[in-house]
């Protein structure tokens, strides 16, 4: 057993690394329930209140409820240009495709803050500051990357020669589609869609350039609190958060599990 | 006329990326472009705002500083990644299973709120200072320092260095090692002289990516740094919301474009796979 | 729509047709007619335009020049979707999301069929291909010959007058694959239908064609029926590709209604004449060699005879194969049944044959197309 010390060594790094990686997230946590307005770890005292605040302060909820629908907004649009895309590039013979590709990824690469005030210049001179369709074409933009990255990966996978196979038994190419290709490349779909929907959501600087104060997501809200004062509403959103990505998690793990039974 | 139908057949394919380029060219390609064009063009047409930019000290030390934390992160994750993709690599499955929800457990939670959660745990009253208080060691200012900034930002970068990583890694066939061993080589320097090579795309792949991000980080950075770790993000959103001189802005705006596209074009034939693992997918 | 069992099968008339990619020519000038109901296996080495001409059949490729016809139709402007031609691929293609059943109901379900009579057609089917216990299954949890058989009940349950498979045991192993060649034989019968095999694997076709067509580098070489081929063959590559032979190379000087050729100083005569001026090969096949001690000389007609050195020998049982070095350094392969005193490996021999026995053919370069 020589091999014990440095797996106990190895071991020992990598808990070390998912303690720092996981635990500042679940600081957020017991913050929440602090009994006074002050962001001193631990919290003292026992209360709801930052729970109530969010849920009652329209400042708050509303922005949850815009952040909401332009994520979905987001989820959708980007999901449908995303799959377009994905699909085109990997039919692509040749060069164009890799290339294609690789500029739909640049807006993961390209530095927030210049694109958000290259948006916000373009924003303000075509009205779209602080508009749904601004939030949700700055978001989309963002997105796409994901969407063409997932649905590629799941295309990679997907045996084209099937839809050969589906005309020769007489599907036109629609109904190859809808019968063969999309039910095949739909986890790649779902997951692009969620990866959207998250990015939206969570998308915060360009928000914070083309935001208004009658328009405002809810990592903006976030942002301008916590830059205010210190109020642990901020730590009750992100446990919100925490408990519905969980979730969501938690049955996308049980519903995929299910699916690779077949 | 079957030629017709083929050429037309193989125009289709790019009539399904038209949608999506017409975003980027919309939402990115419009932008940046106004933005590089402002960067000439204000208030004045010339490169006065670049010789600005290039004669100020302020701006220099920002300059250099955006990099020197980048570089910092990017060597803190790389350390940190390569044993925890190593594990990921050689786990079982439910071991894996948990590493790889470690790694995505901060995605879980809103990136401003995990700022928040880095601001409690680093402020000088915060659990870091007052553990080493009851150690016996002296506080260390963290909040507000380019310390602070480093730690934050490694956090949230790791994942994007332990994926591409973990992907180069699990390719690597471990039997290689075995039959390095069987042949009398050391487990170090079978280490050293086959896995470290192979797995060498992984971390270019996961540095470079990492760098970028790092170099255009403005969060992080705002909330947790103070005027001594202020990173050039923020000095371009001041110069365009604070002081509304866009030219300038711009100016330091195509600056950290071209520093991103130009570390990108330099480092990505570092991340190409040299040696195919037999039986990888296409 | 109904589907009537006994379906007749289709005439496939190529005329002219070329596939050019580029600047690469995978098929030239190709005409081959399919007669209704036969079975046509495709023979050749990859790359011969084997499979070019079937997905041109299929509709999976178009055309570059000249025209396909099914049962008198020109069938080039109509899409694969349209052809009504079931195709089995080498890879299966079976629809992973789908169970046995409904991958075979799908050719039915896009043709409008109602659900009884798809159920009743997808049960003949599976039937047919002694699956009809694993209708539920999915694919994956199917060995690789089950998924074949699926293929085919797919290919076949909408009873396609044309029936196009595309190296379908290539996957398999050999004990499969000669299960398989029986159970689709069977199923020739049974369908009546056209059946185009696309194949490199020569004892295949032979085993499973009415006729067979050879392909090399985008031609024909030529059509017939296995024993046509075999005995007869009009290309040293269809000679060489078919069947185990040898090769003896020399100069030729046309005699009368023969032809003799001058191979390793040895005079031997060959049946027919000398095209052209190019270099003639004699073609012989293993079995029509007899190996005979030094110096024995011609007996029963068998007045060909060339000195050689025995190089290997082999027991195969039955017969036994002796590989025999000529004086040019060529190599000769002789079959013959079971000595009790075999010729030892370095002694000296001599090859016998009857002149008609040999086929004289130009030189075209071609060597051993295949392995054994």
């Amino acid at each position: 057993m020589k091999l014990n010390l440095p797996k106990l060594l190895l071991g020992l790094t990598c808990l070390l690394i998912a303690i720092w990686l996981v635990a500042p997230t679940l600081v957020v946590i017991p913050m929440s329930f602090a009994g006074q307005k002050s962001l001193a770890f631990p919290p003292k005292g026992f209360s709801l209140q930052w729970y109530e605040n969010f849920f009652t302060n329209p400042q708050w909820f509303g922005s949850l409820i815009v952040s909401a629908k332009v994520a979905c907004m987001v989820a959708v649009v980007a999901t449908v240009v995303g799959t377009m895309a994905a699909i085109g590039i990997e039919r692509m013979k040749g060069r164009a495709g890799g290339l294609i590709r690789a500029v739909l990824i640049t807006p993961m690469i390209v530095p927030g803050v210049v694109l958000a005030v290259g948006i916000y210049a373009v924003y303000l001179d075509t009205q779209l500051v602080g508009t749904w369709i601004g939030y949700v074409l700055a978001h989309t933009l963002l997105a796409i990357p994901f969407v063409v990255i997932a649905v590629g990966a799941n295309l990679a996978v997907f045996d084209a020669r099937l839809e050969i196979a589906a005309a020769s038994l007489g599907a036109s190419r629609l109904s190859t589609f809808f019968s063969v290709t999309l039910p095949l490349i739909l986890p790649g779909i779902l997951s692009g869609a969620l990866f959207a929907f998250v990015t939206s959501f969570d998308e915060v600087i360009v928000s914070l350039f083309i935001t208004s104060p009658q328009l405002k997501t809810l990592p903006v809200q976030i942002f301008s609190s916590m830059t205010r004062d210190a109020d642990p509403t901020v730590a009750a959103v992100g446990s919100l958060i925490f408990l519905g990505t969980s979730v969501i998690i938690g049955l996308g793990l049980i519903f995929g599990m299910k699916g690779r039974r077949t | 006329m079957p030629n017709t139908s083929a050429q037309h057949a193989a125009r289709g394919p790019l009539y399904l990326t038209l949608p999506a380029l017409a975003v980027l060219l919309l939402v990115m390609a419009v932008p940046l472009g106004v933005i590089v064009l402002r960067s000439f063009s204000e208030p004045e047409l010339g490169l006065a705002n670049y010789v600005w930019f290039f004669q100020t000290k302020v701006n220099l030390t920002v300059l250099l500083r955006t990099f020197s934390i980048s570089f910092w992160v990017t060597v803190c994750c790389v350390l940190a990644a390569y044993p925890y993709a190593f594990a990921m690599s050689v786990a079982g499955p439910r071991l894996r299973l948990a590493l790889i929800m470690c790694v995505l457990v901060p995605f879980w939670v809103s990136g401003v709120v995990r700022t928040l959660a880095w601001v409690i745990l680093l402020q000088d009253s915060g659990v870091i200072n007052r553990t080493l208080l009851s150690l016996g060691f002296d506080k260390v200012r963290l909040i507000r320092t380019q310390l602070g900034v480093t730690i934050g930002m490694t956090q949230v970068l790791l994942p994007f260095m332990i994926m591409p990583l973990y992907a180069v890694m699990r390719s690597i066939d471990l039997r290689l090692l075995q039959a390095a061993r069987s042949l009398g080589a050391h487990p170090v320097k079978t280490f050293f002289q086959i896995y470290l090579p192979l797995s060498l795309p992984g971390v270019f792949a996961g540095a470079t990516i990492v760098f970028i991000l790092a170099l255009g980080f403005y969060i992080t950075p705002l909330l947790l740094g103070g005027p001594q770790s202020t990173m050039l993000s923020t000095l371009i959103q001041q110069q365009v919301l604070s002081l509304l001189n866009w030219g300038r802005g711009g100016a330091m705006g195509v600056v950290l474009l071209v520093a991103t596209f130009g570390i990108l074009a330099i480092a990505s034939p570092f991340m190409k796979r040299k040696y195919q693992m037999s039986g990888g997918s296409r | 729509m109904t589907l009537n069992t006994a379906s007749k099968g289709a005439a496939i008339d190529i005329r002219g047709v070329s596939k050019t990619y580029g600047s690469f020519t995978a098929l030239d000038d190709v005409s081959l007619r399919v007669e209704p109901g036969e079975f046509m296996s495709f023979l050749g080495p990859s790359g011969s335009g084997k499979t070019t001409t079937l997905n041109l059949i299929a509709g999976f490729t178009d055309l570059s020049a000249g025209e396909i016809r099914l049962d008198d139709r020109s069938i080039g402007n109509v899409p694969a979707h349209k052809r009504n031609i079931g195709v089995v691929f080498q890879h299966y293609a079976l629809f992973p999301h789908m169970s046995v059943a409904q991958n075979v109901a799908y050719p039915l379900k896009q043709r409008g069929v109602a659900k009884t009579e798809r159920a009743r057609a997808v049960d003949q089917a599976l039937q047919k291909v002694q699956l009809e216990h694993f209708s539920h299954r999915f694919p994956s949890e199917l060995s690789g010959g089950q998924q074949q058989r699926v293929a085919l009940a797919r290919a076949m349950v909408f009873t396609p007058s044309l029936l196009l498979m595309d190296e379908p045991l290539g996957a398999l192993d050999k004990k499969l694959r000669e299960v398989l060649q029986l159970e689709i034989r069977r199923i020739h019968r049974e369908l009546g239908s056209t059946f185009v095999y696309v194949t490199h694997d020569q004892e295949e076709a032979l085993v499973l064609s009415d006729r067979i067509a050879v392909f090399n580098k985008g031609r024909i070489e030529q059509v017939g029926s296995g024993h046509q081929l075999y005995t007869r063959p009009e290309t040293l590559f269809v000679g060489q590709f078919i069947g185990e032979s040898s090769v003896l190379r020399g100069n030729h000087l046309t005699n009368g209604s023969d032809t003799a050729l001058t191979v390793a100083g040895t005079t031997l005569i060959a049946p027919g004449q000398a095209q052209g001026d190019g270099a003639h090969v004699i073609l012989l096949r293993p079995e029509n060699l007899t190996v005979q001690p030094t110096g024995t000389g011609a007996r029963d007609g068998a007045t060909n005879i060339i000195n050689g050195t025995v190089r290997e020998m082999l027991y195969l049982g039955a017969a036994m194969k002796y590989e025999v070095t000529l004086a040019d350094g060529s190599h000769v392969i002789a079959r013959t049944p079971t000595q009790d005193e075999p010729f030892a490996i370095g002694s000296a021999v001599e090859l016998a044959w009857n002149p008609k026995d040999g086929t004289l053919l130009a030189d075209d370069g071609s060597t051993a197309g295949h392995e054994g």
